[in-house]
């Protein structure tokens, strides 16, 4: 490659990572405004949120939050392999990533799916009964990890694109700004847990 | 990329990035039964902060970009401090 071409590629992924901490950026305020709302009815219901988040496994809050800060690590190394062009290296990162996202989902699903058994969903009539701030607790529990919930399967397809795009050397050694910015939003995916997880699971 | 050099980071050094992540998990974790009391929220943020600061330093590779982005990241990072704050001012002041 000539240097004039090397050149232009580094522009090429200043700017692509540049849109891609904007478009993150919007991410954040969009999850911001909800812990916003959950701060101030806290505050507001403080005794109700305290009752609600006691129902919340706390274990499973823990061992998920284990889950993404591992393959925060195991993204992020793949960026080192690819640098490296340690391809094989890289594909099998990203796909502990991918499982690894799979594990906290399979978890997402256990944890849910015990709340529907006892009626605990939006809009149930046991909800409808609780207090009012349980069933903001609850409202917002809802809302911010099933939207948490679609970023990691977001997350998940774009990195399988990566995995097809290194095999077909869309992705090398050269040009990986699709895995870095891909790397990024798993990334933040894992940083907005890292709020869910003591907002929801230990404040209680 | 900068300046026309790539910084490539060791496996070791995003290795050590996630045992110190996990050991402030695991703190977290104890420190609700540490009963703090008013302060138990202060302490599970202060730690949430700490990780997401030590997440976008080093896993995002914030530490090696270039000025520009770093200087975007902190003033969006700031803005957003003061929308929680000034919403707080207004909730508690009313």
């Amino acid at each position: 490659m000539s240097s004039q071409a090397i050149h232009s590629n580094q522009i090429d992924s200043e700017t692509g990572k540049l849109g891609m901490w904007i478009f993150l950026f919007t991410e954040l305020f969009l999850f911001g405004g909800l812990f916003l709302v959950y701060a101030v009815f806290r505050a507001k219901y403080s005794a109700d949120f305290h009752t609600a988040a006691a129902e919340l496994n706390t274990f499973i809050g823990t061992l998920n939050t284990v889950f993404l800060l591992i393959s925060s690590m195991t993204v992020a190394m793949a960026i080192t392999a690819i640098q490296k062009n340690q391809k094989n290296l890289a594909m099998l990162l990203i796909s502990i990533t991918i499982l690894l996202a799979a594990l906290f989902m399979l978890n997402k699903y256990f944890e849910w799916s015990h709340k529907f058994e006892f009626e605990i969903y939006p809009g149930s009539a046991v909800l409808k009964n609780m207090p009012q701030g349980e069933l903001l607790f609850f409202g917002l529990y809802y809302m911010m990890t099933g939207l948490h919930a679609l970023h990691v399967l977001i997350g998940m397809i774009l990195l399988t694109i990566n995995l097809f795009k290194i095999r077909k050397g869309t992705v090398s050694q050269i040009h990986y700004l699709h895995l870095e910015n891909s790397g990024l939003y798993w990334h933040l995916v894992d940083l907005i847990w890292i709020f869910l997880f003591p907002l929801l699971y230990l404040i209680t | 990329m900068q300046n026309g050099e790539t910084h490539i980071s060791s496996y070791k050094s995003h290795a050590v990035v996630l045992i110190a992540l996990l050991l402030l998990t695991f703190i977290s974790v104890a420190a609700t039964g540490w009963h703090f009391g008013a302060y138990t929220v202060a302490v599970a943020l202060l730690i949430a902060s700490i990780k997401v600061a030590t997440v976008i330093i080093n896993f995002m590779h914030v530490k090696h970009e270039s000025l520009f982005i770093k200087a975007m990241i902190s003033g969006v990072f700031v803005l957003f401090a003061l929308i929680i704050i000034i919403t707080f001012i207004d909730y508690y002041l009313r």
